[in-house]
């Protein structure tokens, strides 16, 4: 079917709806925030209109430049271990019967049911050291005594890959499941081995779909700031809890407000280049 | 033995019993063709040999040796595949040279022999061409040259034409049999289309519902069809009822008294009507310029003869024509 090109103002008609709620819902929170990240911070007054970079220059230091590094790389450390764990899971799922079928993804959806806050007290308590998973491990004899493994790095990780997880599978089903069988299948009469099938012809084959969930993730991670509270050290603090206690607990909304266009400025550069990094191998 | 041979080969799809008891030999070079209805086990049978499904019993012997529970990837063999599955990700020729990669061999010999199978298969200078910019007939070509790229003891093929427009399959039916003959190599081929499996076939493997009907070379199976179903699947026939030792009403000559005479349409002779002679009535004339088809009327039944327009009779609807069934064109059918 051929599309006629729009003659009249009437034909605009369908794009008046999702045009409001663009404007309404994100282009005037968006352009307000821009707005305030200017302004002038009033210790007594909150903040009064004004025009000064000062906001952005607090930011260029080690320690605020420290924290938007250390947020990048756990985001993409978060995109790359839950793509790692959900590809090979999706790729075995597809393969079984239906009903199988839905009962994983039921499971492994029933996760989006659970709240932030829950998740960071459940994993806070599974690895601590008096009630935690360590305890089983003595149990069992692995270890001599019971540990702590929060606060820190591995518990921001692990709750955050937890909670990364059920997107990932979401984005990468429908991609897998389209995946013509008869591609490994080929791939094993001409001697690959199955490890062999799935590294040489499922990963290159799924290589767009595997660039778009590693962004998906990665966005999804850099908004987390409950988790890095509850399970790490404030060496595991993120930009986005920082954010939170500067807009929240400092009363400072202009400061607040540059880091968030910062760290909205940096994530739309990454994204970009990965999108140009996955056009491009996927050209080859 | 050299060459395959099945031995009692059966499978299970819980209760349903898709392969029964399929026994066969097929010896070196030879090109088999599985034929039958959809639905018959030829692509089960297929799939067994190519280890992309355990049979539930039986034997499947390469040169003497047992390939079951040896998995897909240790049994040297080369196949085509409905949707051809040609890797989207490489180009013509690496999806040719995938095979040779994957056992490491050098970058000049996997050259050497990507540019000699595009030669074989008639598409030199393709090699750094995507696969998404080929046409239907060249992704044909590449993926029979990317399963015969490490000469496999055994080339299978999964309905490998049925992609193709009914012109070009039939160039290519006679391009693979050609290419087969000069390779040698042991070929089974799972077709649902008579005409394909005669064009190519040394031996004609006819299956329904999951048994071997008959397993024969196609010009056997198209003269002496072992059954009704072999007899109707094959090209056309006549199936005419004998009873009593009474074939239309007269006496039948052979030695057999009781089943079903399978007569080719072209084997029916249609004269004037005489003394000793089955008399019928002309219910319909096709005329196709190439051939011509002649719908009798005869005994409550309604038989089909072909003729050439050489041997063009002129008969209109309605008209009386005596019906010659010659005996050694006659082929009697367990009831």
């Amino acid at each position: 079917m051929r599309r006629e090109a729009p003659q009249r103002l009437r034909d605009y008609a369908p794009i008046v709806w999702p045009g409001a709620m663009l404007v309404v819902f994100f282009l005037i929170p968006f352009a307000t925030m821009i707005a305030v990240s200017f302004f002038h911070r009033d210790p007594g007054a909150f903040y009064t209109p004004g025009f000064e970079l000062a906001n952005y220059q607090r930011f260029l230091t080690a320690f605020f430049g420290g924290i938007l590094g250390f947020s990048l790389f756990l985001a993409v450390l978060v995109a790359l271990v839950a793509v790692a764990i959900a590809f090979p899971f999706v790729w075995s799922l597809v393969r079984l019967p239906r009903r199988a079928q839905v009962g994983w993804l039921i499971a492994v959806l029933s996760v989006l049911s659970l709240s932030e806050v829950i998740i960071g007290f459940a994993w806070s308590t599974l690895f601590s050291r008096t009630a935690g998973l360590t305890n089983l491990l003595v149990l069992v004899g692995v270890m001599d005594h019971p540990v702590a493994l929060t606060p820190g790095f591995g518990a921001v990780l692990a709750a955050m890959v937890y909670q990364a997880l059920p997107y990932t599978v979401l984005v990468l089903y429908p991609a897998l499941a389209r995946l013509d069988p008869a591609l490994t299948e080929a791939a094993r009469t001409m001697g690959a081995n199955p490890v062999q099938a799935f590294l040489t012809v499922v990963v290159p084959t799924c290589r767009n779909t595997i660039v778009a969930t590693l962004v998906i993730v990665f966005v999804f991670a850099l908004g987390s700031y409950l988790l890095p509270q509850i399970l790490g050290r404030p060496r595991q603090w993120t930009l986005s809890v920082i954010i939170t206690d500067q807009a929240i607990y400092q009363a400072n909304m202009p400061f607040a407000a540059a880091m968030a266009v910062l760290l909205v400025v940096v994530t739309l550069a990454m994204v970009g280049l990965a999108a140009r990094l996955g056009r491009r191998e996927g050209a080859q | 033995m050299s060459g395959l041979e099945l031995r009692g080969v059966g499978k299970l799809f819980g209760s349903f019993r898709a392969v029964e008891n399929v026994s066969l030999a097929v010896p070196d070079g030879r090109f088999v063709c599985l034929l039958g209805p959809s639905g018959c086990g030829k692509t089960t049978l297929l799939r067994m040999i190519a280890g992309l499904e355990a049979p539930s019993e039986g034997q499947i012997l390469l040169a003497g040796e047992d390939l079951v529970g040896m998995p897909t990837h240790r049994r040297d063999l080369g196949m085509v595949f409905q949707s051809l599955a040609l890797f989207p990700h490489l180009s013509v020729g690496e999806n040719i040279a995938y095979p040779l990669r994957l056992r490491r061999r050098p970058r000049a010999e996997q050259r050497a022999r990507v540019a000699e199978l595009l030669e074989l298969v008639r598409l030199p200078g393709l090699a750094d061409r995507p696969v998404a910019k080929l046409s239907g007939g060249q992704r044909q070509r590449v993926a029979i040259a990317r399963a015969l790229a490490l000469s496999p003891r055994l080339f299978l093929l999964d309905e490998p034409l049925s992609a193709l427009d009914a012109k070009l399959r039939e160039a290519m039916q006679i391009e693979l049999r050609q290419l087969q003959q000069r390779l040698g190599i042991t070929t089974i081929a799972v077709t649902h289309d008579q005409r394909e499996a005669m064009t190519m076939a040394d031996l004609v493997v006819v299956m329904g519902e999951g048994r071997i009907r008959q397993a024969a070379p196609p010009v056997e199976i198209y003269r002496r069809p072992a059954d009704a179903f072999v007899a109707n699947f094959i090209g056309t026939t006549n199936l005419i009822p004998l009873q009593d030792g009474q074939l239309l009403g007269r006496r039948w000559p052979g030695a057999v008294g009781e089943g079903v005479v399978s007569i080719r349409p072209e084997d029916v002779r249609l004269g004037p009507v005489a003394e000793g002679v089955v008399t019928g009535r002309v219910a319909f004339v096709r005329d196709l310029g190439a051939t011509i088809e002649t719908f009798v009327e005869v005994g409550g039944m309604t038989l089909t003869a072909t003729a050439s327009p050489r041997e063009r009779q002129g008969l209109a609807v309605g008209d009386a024509v005596g019906v010659e069934l010659p005996q050694e064109a006659c082929v009697v059918l367990k009831a």
